[in-house]
């Protein structure tokens, strides 16, 4: 009768590389073998020195109405300002940012979907400037050609399985756009 | 200045912004010269994460030079060059008082859950990143430290998220003497983290990924064993067959949302936005590992719900570690590594894209052409 496999015995079958030869053949094995000698052990250690000269950072002021978490007690000393909320998508998450704590699904489902309003949003609004959105250069497509794109997907590469949607969801929006303007001007121009 | 802007879902395109400004008097405007794009900033680019707003600049692994200093800051003084954690974080607050800096509680007011990261959306605070020439520091008392002269910008750079973030990742495993460790990803993450394994004393290190070039990478890179799942029917059985049945002692996940393996899985998540992110390798992760073994967890995932198998975790007695990374305490250590030779982070660097061609960098990133394993983003002020 064969022996049977470890989990069904005390110790493991395999004899493992020694230690000699792993310090042999990987460059600092087991320099950091003591796990209580490893960075960031313990995981919490009280009084850390940060660097921090304050006990309670002064306060970044606050220009224009700052959205935040419901679970916070109050606006947070520093804050990123690289987009106040605007339009319909500032609605949203406003409401979002309001109405439903870090708990609810509803929270982050309402902030999926502003992003979504806030892509269409901005899309039509650049065609109302001097450089609108163009999908072609914004997508990248161009490094197809200079990052050997066919070449690159041969092998047993799994994502093949799904890339083909990567196009449907970039253009498909501008192509149901193109034919809804265009039914829209058939219209217009149909009427008597 | 120069600054990649967000337009909308695999949307980037480069626009003048203004300069940042100081808005606190703690802040450091820093002028990027090397910036580089992470994995995890493909989840932005994909649409998954939410409150990614259009008009942001992305971006959290950069180095540059100080460029002016706000009224309160004593540690730096303009022309330094600096090195910037991904992190965010005021170092007073009670988590970073106890050094969990990764998870301030005073610079993200719209999630408690997580705490302040460059450029990655305002679910992380709201702050513009360093795919730019420009960029706003807070705490800069804190965060930022000086490059020191005998470091090359390139490993700095890396040290700013791939290099701590991976070997974070092996610490969290636990690793003891001779402990077979797997690393699902081939990615920069992936590859430091099987790295790091050995130096901790793992016995065994195996790395998955589909990618063959990546996992050339990690054989010749990482002295790992190298698995692509891809070739197999079912990766996890045959890492039962390769541990003798047993599962590994330790499991890495360093893929994180989109990850493959399964379509419904990765649709689900990264096309329809419907989980907060494709826990393929995180299940794979919790069926291979043995029981009562350790999942560390390093890959990105968003606030959104997942599909995870977690009654194998309880049923397995499971120990599962993971958080984002607090740069700054793994430094001293991984400067140490870097001076002895026992890592060379540049050495996963395989493309330096000029910021205005930052669109083609993102595509070709994504789409993962031309062997991409770590493309850097070169400012036009460098």
């Amino acid at each position: 009768m064969t022996e049977p496999a470890t989990p069904y015995m005390a110790s493991k079958k395999a004899t493992p590389e020694s230690s000699v030869a792993l310090r042999a053949r990987i460059p600092g094995w087991g320099v950091d073998l003591d796990p209580k000698d490893r960075p960031s052990f313990p995981r919490e250690q009280p009084g850390i020195e940060t660097g921090a000269h304050w006990k309670f950072p002064d306060r970044q002021p606050e220009m224009q109405p700052r959205e935040r978490s419901i679970e916070h007690a109050m606006l947070t000393p520093a804050f990123g300002t690289s987009a106040p909320l605007k339009g319909a998508s500032g609605a949203i998450r406003g409401h979002a940012y309001r109405r439903y704590s870090e708990g609810r699904a509803a929270h982050w489902l309402l902030l999926i979907a502003a992003d979504r309003v806030d892509a269409w949003e901005n899309h039509l609004k650049s065609f109302a400037t001097l450089r609108p959105d163009n999908p072609i250069t914004e997508t990248g497509i161009g490094s197809e050609f200079s990052g050997n794109g066919l070449k690159s997907r041969t092998g047993k590469r799994v994502d093949a399985n799904h890339s083909w949607l990567d196009p449907v969801i970039v253009a498909g929006p501008w192509v149901l756009a193109g034919l809804g303007a265009a039914a829209v001007l058939r219209a217009v121009r149909g009427r008597p | 200045m120069r600054a990649m802007v967000y337009r909308g879902p695999y949307k980037i395109r480069v626009e003048e912004k203004d300069i940042p400004k100081i808005e606190h008097p703690n802040d450091a405007i820093i002028r990027v010269t090397t910036g580089a794009i992470c994995g995890s900033d493909l989840h932005l680019y994909h649409g998954m994460m939410p409150d990614t707003r259009v008009g942001t600049t992305f971006g959290h692994e950069f180095v540059g030079v100080v460029h002016q200093v706000g009224s309160s800051v004593q540690n730096l003084i303009p022309g330094d060059r600096v090195m910037v954690p991904f992190n965010v974080y005021c170092g007073s607050c009670w988590f970073c008082s106890r050094g969990l800096y990764s998870n301030c509680h005073n610079v993200n007011p719209n999630a408690t859950a997580v705490g302040g990261i460059y450029g990655y959306s305002h679910t992380c605070g709201g702050y513009d990143g360093g795919q730019a020439e420009f960029v706003r520091v807070p705490f800069a008392d804190v965060g930022p430290s000086r490059i020191p002269d005998w470091m090359d910008e390139e490993d700095a750079v890396l040290l700013t998220d791939a290099l701590p973030t991976g070997y974070f990742g092996a610490q969290l495993g636990d690793i003891v003497e001779g402990d077979t460790v797997v690393v699902f990803g081939a990615g920069p993450v992936g590859l430091f983290a099987a790295k790091s394994a050995w130096l901790m004393g793992a016995g065994r290190v195996i790395v998955i990924d589909h990618l063959d070039y990546r996992l050339e990478k990690a054989r010749s890179f990482a002295h790992a064993e190298t698995f692509n799942f891809a070739e197999y029917d079912d990766i996890v059985v045959h890492l039962k067959k390769e541990t003798d049945y047993l599962g590994a002692d330790v499991v890495i996940d360093a893929v994180g949302a989109e990850a493959d393996g399964n379509f419904l899985q990765h649709v689900t998540a990264s096309k329809l936005k419907l989980q907060g992110g494709s826990p393929v390798a995180l299940n794979w992760a919790i069926d291979s590992v043995r029981k009562g073994g350790t999942v560390s967890v390093v890959g990105a995932y968003g606030p959104i719900f997942s599909a995870v198998k977690f009654g194998d975790a309880v049923n397995k007695g499971l120990t599962l570690r993971m958080n984002q990374c607090p740069v700054k305490r793994q430094w001293p250590r991984l400067f140490e590594h870097i001076r002895n030779g026992y890592l060379k982070p540049s050495d996963l660097v395989t493309h330096r894209i000029p910021l205005e061609h930052i669109a083609e960098g993102y595509h070709l990133f994504s789409a993962k052409l031309d062997n991409v394993i770590k493309p850097l983003i070169i400012s036009t002020t460098a």
